[in-house]
């Protein structure tokens, strides 16, 4: 199902949650007041504190100069790396993959230490998943694990899951829903959910599954550290009867598992009981497109090494990661688009980049930019150019831009710049 | 925030009833409902009370940035996630399509909006913690993650 756009309002591109009905006041092309959206969004929307400009060596030069640059670096190495895209559209992202196959680039983005795990359970149908208009319309038990939307996704809980009236849910969240947050420490939706937030120790999310598991059976729960079975007992009872149950997977659980194989055995044992779905906790406004897109081109989600020439053939594995890549010192130069992975990534994993040619498509300003060879700035995805983006339960949204593209000062956006290097190849 | 009982120590405690009400402890919680004011008093405004007088001007005084139904919104805690706009029952009401479901509000009547990211009051008027009928209603209170807002 395509999400259309009702024409008087726009689509904020501050998360996955892409919320469909914020207004803005526009003066002389510039965003003075953006309404309904969250703080984060209205961060985003209204532009960044410091633009980037063209450089190439720290010294200011023309956008097809930059441009230029770029592709005299991807041509001379034997293996680029291409990460980021999760700030791209839907239209930027294809273009990646085409340049990777192109240049034989490793091609990888922030899922591979992200949501990736949780995204290849639902891609495979290992687990089932539903839409954020199914919450919103049916669910009566919602599960926060490991996830902390008031400061992630400000706008989860009131736009889509606990607050708001649904079809099925006519009397909200007082009288027709549960929410249970499940986290290491309080947190601002843990707050809310008042006695049915439940504190568990770090790294003990698989102890507390099992424990769960067998509350669901009927058996005494145990874990190995100081919990009252019956909290868990009464939490396997609200779960059980659920007619329409959700959990939402925050990275705290993806983080403290080796794999999803508990989090799936959980699914399988309340869906024999009662109706259970599962959405991640996507971040960026546009990651689970880039793996969607990712999944439909090569069958994998990320972490793929192409090779140059050869078109059809496609590597796949935990050794083509960026962690990985950067680690085992096996890529030589690296394009990145939309992401801050010096900032992001720990300084051990993130410091080849250092030694090797960066080529950064960002509109801000970021760590990464600062010591990369060749900057190229780029339009800020819905706010000065339009495409589409895939929301966290997998839902595409259109999006036109808000501002004036005719107007002097817009730049090019990641779908341009990136067909221009290629022409430049 | 003053409680009656404080007010009611600064009272001439001699039910008069030149206020109108029958006792001090009434005029006590009238005023703190703000139905009536200090001046509404009259021994209180005569010179063996001056002191007390001040004393709850003061207290009663709205807090700085209240609007007239008490509401405070600490701006620097707010960061827009609109669990208030959906959870106010007037906002429910008047908006069911809106902000009743979680959309940007439709109606000019709502009470609470999300404006650069930060929550906004309008038509205060409407809130169930104002006028006459007052009831203590905590719906935006108890749904803010942040405790942003407070009402006086």
């Amino acid at each position: 199902m395509v999400i259309l756009l009702n024409e008087n309002y726009h689509v904020c591109t501050g998360c996955a949650l892409l919320c469909d009905d914020i207004e803005v006041v526009i003066d002389d092309n510039v965003i003075t007041e953006v309404k309904t959206a969250c703080r984060k969004g209205v961060s985003r929307i209204k532009g960044c504190n410091e633009p980037m400009s063209p450089t190439v060596e720290g010294q200011q030069v023309d956008i097809d100069v930059a441009i230029g640059a770029a592709a005299d670096i991807l041509k001379n190495a034997d293996s680029p790396l291409i990460f980021g895209l999760g700030n791209s559209t839907d239209g930027a992202q294809k273009k990646a993959i085409e340049l990777a196959k192109q240049i034989g680039a490793v091609l990888d983005d922030t899922s591979s230490f992200c949501q990736g795990p949780t995204l290849e359970v639902i891609f495979n149908e290992t687990v089932k998943s539903c839409t954020l208009d199914d919450v919103r319309n049916k669910a009566d038990v919602i599960v926060y694990w490991g996830a902390d939307p008031s400061n992630s996704h400000p706008r989860h809980l009131s736009k889509f899951s606990y607050f708001p009236r649904g079809q099925e849910r006519q009397r909200g969240w007082e009288e027709d829903r549960t929410m249970i947050t499940i986290d290491i420490r309080k947190s601002h939706t843990a707050k809310i959910s008042g006695d049915k937030f439940h504190n568990i120790p770090l790294q003990a999310d698989e102890e507390f599954i099992d424990a769960l598991i067998d509350a669901l059976s009927g058996k005494v729960p145990k874990v190995p550290f100081e919990y009252d079975p019956k909290r868990i007992l009464e939490l396997a009872n609200i779960l059980k009867n659920a007619k329409f149950g959700i959990i939402f997977v925050g990275l705290g659980l993806v983080y403290s598992l080796d794999n999803m194989d508990p989090i799936v055995k959980l699914m399988d044992k309340l869906n024999e009981l009662s109706n259970f779905h599962l959405i991640p906790m996507v971040g960026h406004y546009n990651m689970r497109g880039f793996n969607q897109n990712m999944f439909n081109e090569t069958g994998h989600l990320n972490r793929v090494k192409f090779e140059k020439g050869n078109n059809t053939k496609v590597q796949h594995g935990a050794e083509f990661s960026i962690v990985e890549s950067l680690n085992e010192k096996k890529v030589d130069a690296a394009l990145i688009i939309g992401s801050d992975p010096l900032s992001s990534l720990p300084r051990a994993v993130a410091d080849h980049l250092l030694n090797i040619p960066v080529i950064t498509i960002d509109p801000c300003e970021t760590f990464t930019s600062r010591k990369a060879k060749v900057t190229i700035p780029s339009a800020l995805s819905g706010v000065e150019c339009g495409g589409s983006a895939i929301r966290m339960d997998g839902e595409e949204v259109k999006f036109e831009p808000i501002v004036d593209v005719k107007s002097q000062t817009i730049r090019p956006s990641d779908e341009e710049i990136l067909t221009r290097i290629m022409e430049a190849l | 925030m003053a409680n009656a009982m404080e007010i009611y120590q600064l009272l001439p405690k001699t039910n008069c009833k030149e206020c109108g009400k029958s006792t001090c402890m009434a005029f006590a919680v009238s005023l703190l409902s703000r139905e009536l004011t200090v001046d509404d008093c009259p021994p209180l405004k005569g010179d063996k009370f001056k002191s007390n007088y001040e004393k709850l001007s003061d207290m009663i005084a709205p807090a700085k940035g209240a609007s007239e139904s008490g509401m405070i919104v600490h701006e620097d805690k707010c960061f827009g996630c609109g669990n208030c706009v959906v959870a106010c029952p007037v906002n429910v009401a008047e908006d069911p399509l809106g902000a009743g479901i979680g959309r940007a509000p439709t109606s000019d009547k709502v009470i609470l909006r999300v404006e650069d990211g930060i929550v906004r009051t309008s038509n205060v008027h409407d809130c169930r913690r104002f006028g006459e009928n007052k009831i203590l209603c905590n719906g935006c209170i108890v749904t803010c993650p942040t405790e942003a807002i407070e009402f006086v």
